[in-house]
């Protein structure tokens, strides 16, 4: 079976902008991908060349098995796109919206997804109604609809929760986890780490258009090395520990540490100097602090 | 095919929804036209023996509508879908360079065909005799609106703001039209003009249109026909080779 989606060797240069350098991976059929990095990192233009909204300078993308080029109509239909930009037509109600993307699909009797699309999304009472009158949050449903309304196989969603509020953002995670749980795989960028962390299950990080990590998410998680750890001591911290202390919150110091190692040294210490330890407590990792390792010069 | 005709069918729809301002409000100018020029001149000016130049102005005024709208049909079109960013789906759809061409032309021809009915239907009543060759009529309706919705076409992908899409309106369409003989035989020009005019593909419109009711033209109509025909197949090459290349379309 063909990966979902194959990057290979890909770049694109805007003038003096190195957009992409070389980006190589695959993403499997069924995967919930993360794609993630700083403004100007490069997510959109990999996107936009898999959906052959641009043309790399080098490499190729298959979507599926097919060529994003040569074999644009069958990677297309493969491939749902909800682009960054909040657009609609202004002409037109969500259902002829939603029938004419279809139609361009060569889907001329689609009404029975298109009604479960509006359902699912929220919008069934808005169907008749014009995009014009529609709220942020409601035209990115449609834009959600749109990209699926030909049953594509790999979804990629650019951005989707930016400037939405927090119910439809659920919502919407409820509705792509149920597509990825039916087997549809998922490409996701978003400035919300915590989302990608939720839901994810591998992801890459892009940083001035170079691959700077490609890892499943746990593995990822673990090269994050530096960690906090709270301690409620019986007495005053020795001096020895204060180049370590970060901060002082509810009766707790907290000490940061280059490697968890370092915990033995930090006990042994304490116990040297007679104050007990009451409590302890290890702050995990989280994906914000290995992707603000990672721009910062880090490389897995 | 499906794609296609989905892409077209919207495109009729677009003009459709407001055919106030589309179909209708073309017929009205050309209405006024009629009435004052007709008004002005028909007692002066005898273009073709034994055609009245009231007669004489109804399939010109007919022509440079069906022109100007089926030049605005596709150029508004595309420079809105442009400017609003929508048409980014209609990018991710599997539609050919051949497919997106012939939707945004052909539904040109079809609002630039209703404009010439209705300027027709209204203007009738000047006394326009019934075609004598209503194949050259036809012909040339199809064909005139077919160069123009190209040339729409071409202009709504260059275009990048509304006012380079009205500069090549206001600057390229407009002069090519009125100084095409809509309103006078170019035999009566100075032999500057006269010269210019034969330069000018919109005046073998025209003139091949007209020839369909009168039987009679400045220039032979085979030749009327050849220039069009020639324009048409031109400027579609050029529209096709800029959509497959993806020229302001595709980064």
């Amino acid at each position: 079976m063909p990966s979902a989606i194959e990057i290979q060797a890909v770049s694109k240069r805007y003038g003096s902008l190195q957009a992409l350098d070389e980006v190589s991976f695959c993403v499997e059929p069924g995967e919930f991908f993360a794609l993630l990095g700083p403004n100007g990192a490069g997510k959109t233009t990999l996107i936009s060349a898999m959906a052959g909204l641009s043309r790399p300078d080098g490499g190729r993308i298959r979507i599926m098995g097919h060529d994003v080029v040569r074999d644009f109509r069958a990677a297309r239909m493969s491939l749902g796109v909800v682009p960054q930009e909040l657009v609609f037509d202004p002409f037109l109600s969500v259902r002829e919206t939603l029938r004419f993307q279809s139609g361009y699909f060569g889907l001329t009797r689609n009404d029975d997804w298109i009604d479960e699309l509006l359902l699912k999304l929220g919008l069934a009472d808005k169907a008749h109604a014009n995009l014009r009158a529609l709220s942020g949050g409601m035209k990115r449903r449609v834009m959600v609809a749109q990209a699926l309304v030909h049953r594509p196989p790999v979804m990629v969603l650019d951005e989707p929760t930016a400037g939405v509020d927090v119910e439809l953002r659920q919502s919407l995670w409820a509705f792509v986890k149920e597509l990825n749980a039916a087997g549809h795989t998922i490409v996701l960028t978003t400035h919300y780490l915590e989302e990608a962390e939720t839901l994810c299950n591998r992801i890459a990080m892009l940083k001035r258009g170079k691959l700077v990590a490609l890892e499943s998410k746990d593995k990822l998680l673990q090269h994050g090395k530096e960690r906090e750890v709270a301690l409620k001591l019986a007495g005053a911290l020795p001096a020895s520990l204060l180049p370590c202390m970060v901060r002082e919150e509810e009766g707790r110091v907290v000490l940061k540490l280059a490697e968890i190692s370092q915990l033995e040294g930090v006990l042994a210490t304490l116990r040297e100097a007679g104050i007990r330890v009451r409590e302890l407590s290890v702050v995990e990792v989280d994906l914000e602090s290995v992707f603000v390792d990672m721009m910062h010069g880090g490389q897995v | 095919m499906p794609g296609f005709l989905t892409l077209f069918r919207k495109e009729l729809v677009r003009f459709w929804k407001v055919a106030f301002q589309t179909v209708a409000a073309p017929v009205l100018t050309a209405l006024m036209y009629q009435l004052i020029f007709s008004h002005v001149l028909s007692r002066h000016v005898e273009a073709y023996p034994g055609v009245s130049y009231t007669a004489f102005l109804i399939p010109g005024l007919a022509m440079m509508s069906m022109a100007q709208n089926a030049f605005a049909n596709s150029s508004s079109s595309l420079i809105q879908s442009k400017i609003t960013g929508n048409i980014v789906f209609l990018l991710l759809s599997p539609l050919t360079a051949l497919e997106f061409f012939s939707a945004y032309m052909l539904a040109s021809i079809v609002r630039g065909l209703a404009v010439g009915a209705g300027v027709l239907v209204v203007t009738a009543w000047f006394g326009l005799p019934l075609p004598s060759h209503p194949l050259w009529v036809l012909l040339f309706a199809i064909l005139g609106c077919g160069v123009l919705g190209t040339l729409g076409v071409i202009a709504g992908i260059w275009a990048e703001k509304f006012d380079q899409l009205a500069a090549f309106q206001n600057f390229l369409i407009m002069p090519l039209t009125f100084l095409s003989g809509v309103f006078y035989s170019i035999n009566g020009l100075p032999t500057f003009w006269y010269a210019v005019s034969h330069v000018n593909p919109v005046f073998y419109m025209i003139d091949g249109f007209r020839y369909g009711f009168f039987g009679q033209a400045d220039v032979n109509p085979y030749l009327s026909l050849a220039v069009v025909g020639g324009s048409f197949i031109l400027l579609s090459g050029l529209a096709l080779g800029l959509i497959k290349s993806g020229y302001k379309l595709r980064s």
